[in-house]
């Protein structure tokens, strides 16, 4: 199988639309966790929400990209909700304390998508325009997941500009570091907490909607996608933005040419792989050292 | 004689629980034998959490373990009862060895995240090794010796194992190994001063709340005549997890009662709405956000002036 180069081709580029997909929700999870200190389980959640979101709004106005936008919009608002009225009294508390809170919120959230979409499977078909086939050579390739392909690299880029660069990223920076230190300056960490939930929130909402053509919405999405993400933020390295594109893209070959090469120990490959590193590395291939002691 | 507070509690509980099927009342103890499998499940994790402090986020491999173990012993390879579910027992201890060697290397939140992956992994084993434990349809019609068929013979083989089981893990709990772990989770580097091997000290909680797990999965595998691949997933850790923090982690008995509360709870609850997780989630949400201590927290501020006094920190 391996000996033609098509396959390979179509399996390399199945990876990386794979990998970059799980990238843009993980760099959310990883953002949060990088300035909050919080592992947010509800993480998931809020993907699964993204996704039926963008299949509601896209059943209204008929546009996936309407879709896109009011799932990106819906999870700014509860991730606002969320942030400003609960998780923010728990920030003084124990770590176990937040992880559980977050797990709260997955089960209500998991519920509350039940009520609201049921339990059935629903799937949205590839966006107009990108519906097609790309014709690479002799073979064809779905024309979305090329996008996807080429959204990672731009989002990570976007993400990249926005914390070197600006302002804003130069405060979301120095909340990683020294919340205390940027309070005396003068600064309003509240408001800065509160941004970087919702945004990190959106990424995952966003993240889910992306996702939506590529599988079916099911309960029970968000439990398996927190796990992929977790996988990807421990190979990368919690709280580094070019760690979680780093471990999505290895995640996503590993999935995509474990199903290929190893069938049956597929499912069993991801979990060995966050092992070793977190056994040889627990910072990740990319997490700054002294993190695995400071993530308290 | 401080320490033995609630000593008496050990011989009160399974005496009353005794009690249950002279009710004659099949519901009622079906429901008393589940409790008291939730409750070893969870007293074995409170050793870990609140006497070691260490959060494990995959606590039900090792109930897995000891589920699927016990059942693939008495069914597949026909072993005996008795052997089968003490060989079940011991696989969990030593699975738990094997894993928390590995484990107590890291601390807080890397130490729930490695758990947890070891946790997971166990899952996609029992989730893909259909010839050994059926994937994921289940491992189904577990056999039961003659003597066990009864509802009320099995309770009482479910209280005795439960009954024991928390005798030996007070006396754990209360030993000086027990302190020990106190010390070392209020204060790792002064008892590492002390001479204390703090990283094998949390290796033998570990490998001890692995083992009770694995005596409360056997149980849980016998009583249903099967056991499933949920048992081992994420869900099923953060399950025992609020069952202790309900009850509370300061007291050797909270989690026990943690257990019934919850499970109570999910029974009754169930039979209005199939919205129990939303329950649980809310009853989650209360615990972090107002009642820390849990239960036994709450019963010791109202039935004493006094600042609370902590079992786990005496």
């Amino acid at each position: 199988m391996l000996g033609q180069p098509t396959f390979v081709l179509i399996q390399v580029l199945n990876s990386i639309s794979l990998g970059m997909n799980l990238f843009i929700i993980a760099a959310g999870l990883t953002l949060i966790f990088g300035v909050l200190r919080v592992i947010n389980f509800a993480h998931g959640a809020f993907y699964m929400i993204g996704a039926y979101a963008c299949y509601a709004a896209l059943a209204a106005t008929g546009s996936f990209w309407a879709g896109v936008l009011g799932a990106a919009l819906a999870l700014a608002a509860l991730a606002f909700l969320v942030e400003r009225f609960l998780l923010r009294h728990l920030y003084g508390r124990e770590h176990l304390m937040q992880l559980l809170f977050t797990f709260a919120l997955v089960l209500v959230l998991g519920d509350a998508a039940k009520l609201v979409w049921g339990t059935g499977q629903y799937s949205v078909s590839y966006p107009a325009g990108l519906d097609g086939a790309a014709e690479l050579g002799p073979a064809y390739f779905p024309q979305y997941l090329l996008f996807l392909c080429v959204l990672g690299p731009v989002v990570a880029a976007l993400m990249w500009l926005v914390l070197e660069k600006t302002r804003w990223g130069r405060l979301v920076r120095a909340a990683t570091q020294d919340r205390e230190m940027l309070a005396a300056l003068g600064v309003n960490v509240p408001l800065v907490y509160t941004c970087v939930f919702v945004a990190g929130s959106v990424l995952a909402g966003v993240g889910g909607a992306l996702a939506a053509p590529r599988t079916a919405l099911t309960p029970g999405m968000d439990a398996t996608i927190i796990v992929e993400c977790f996988i990807v933020v421990i190979i990368g390295g919690l709280g580094s933005l070019w760690g979680s594109f780093l471990g999505a893209l290895i995640l996503g070959f590993v999935t995509v040419f474990g199903a290929v090469l190893a069938p049956e120990a597929e499912i069993v490959l991801p979990y060995l792989l966050m092992l070793a590193l977190l056994l040889w590395r627990p910072r990740g291939l990319l997490g700054r050292p002294g993190t695995e002691e400071r993530g308290r | 004689m401080r320490g033995l507070r609630g000593v008496h509690l050990l011989a009160v509980i399974p005496a009353l629980a005794a009690l249950v099927p002279l009710s004659g009342s099949r519901y009622l103890i079906d429901l008393s034998t589940e409790v008291l499998i939730y409750a070893l499940f969870a007293l074995s994790l409170n050793l870990l959490i609140g006497y070691a402090g260490n959060v494990s986020f995959g606590h039900a491999a090792y109930f897995a373990i000891g589920g699927y173990s016990c059942a693939i012993l008495v069914t597949t390879c026909q072993w005996p009862l008795a052997a089968g579910f003490l060989a079940a027992v011991a696989l969990s201890g030593a699975a738990a060895l094997g894993i928390g060697f590995f484990c107590v290397r890291l601390s807080d939140i890397y130490f729930a995240m490695l758990t947890l992956a070891f946790a997971m992994l166990v899952w996609s084993v029992a989730f893909k090794w259909r010839a050994l434990t059926g994937g994921d349809d289940g491992f189904v019609g577990v056999r039961l010796p003659a003597l066990l068929e009864s509802r009320v013979a099995f309770f009482y083989f479910a209280l005795v194992v439960v009954a024991v089981s928390m005798a030996l893990l007070w006396v754990v709990c209360h030993s000086a190994f027990g302190r020990t772990l106190v010390a070392v989770r209020e204060n790792p580097v002064r008892a590492a001063f002390v001479g204390v091997d703090t990283r094998r000290m949390r290796l033998a909680a570990f490998v001890i709340a692995g083992t009770f797990a694995g005596a409360a999965g056997a149980l849980f595998a016998l009583y249903n005549r099967g056991i499933y691949t949920e048992s081992a997933f994420w869900t099923e850790s953060a399950q025992v997890l609020i069952m202790v923090l309900l009850g509370g982690i300061h007291s050797f008995f909270g989690p026990a009662a943690g257990a019934l509360v919850l499970y109570l709870l999910e029974v009754t609850i169930n039979q209005y709405t199939q919205y129990w997780p939303a329950v649980l989630g809310g009853i989650l949400l209360a615990i972090v956000m107002f009642f820390p201590e849990g239960l036994a927290g709450l019963a010791q501020r109202s039935w004493r002036r006094s600042p609370p006094a902590r079992g786990g920190r005496e």
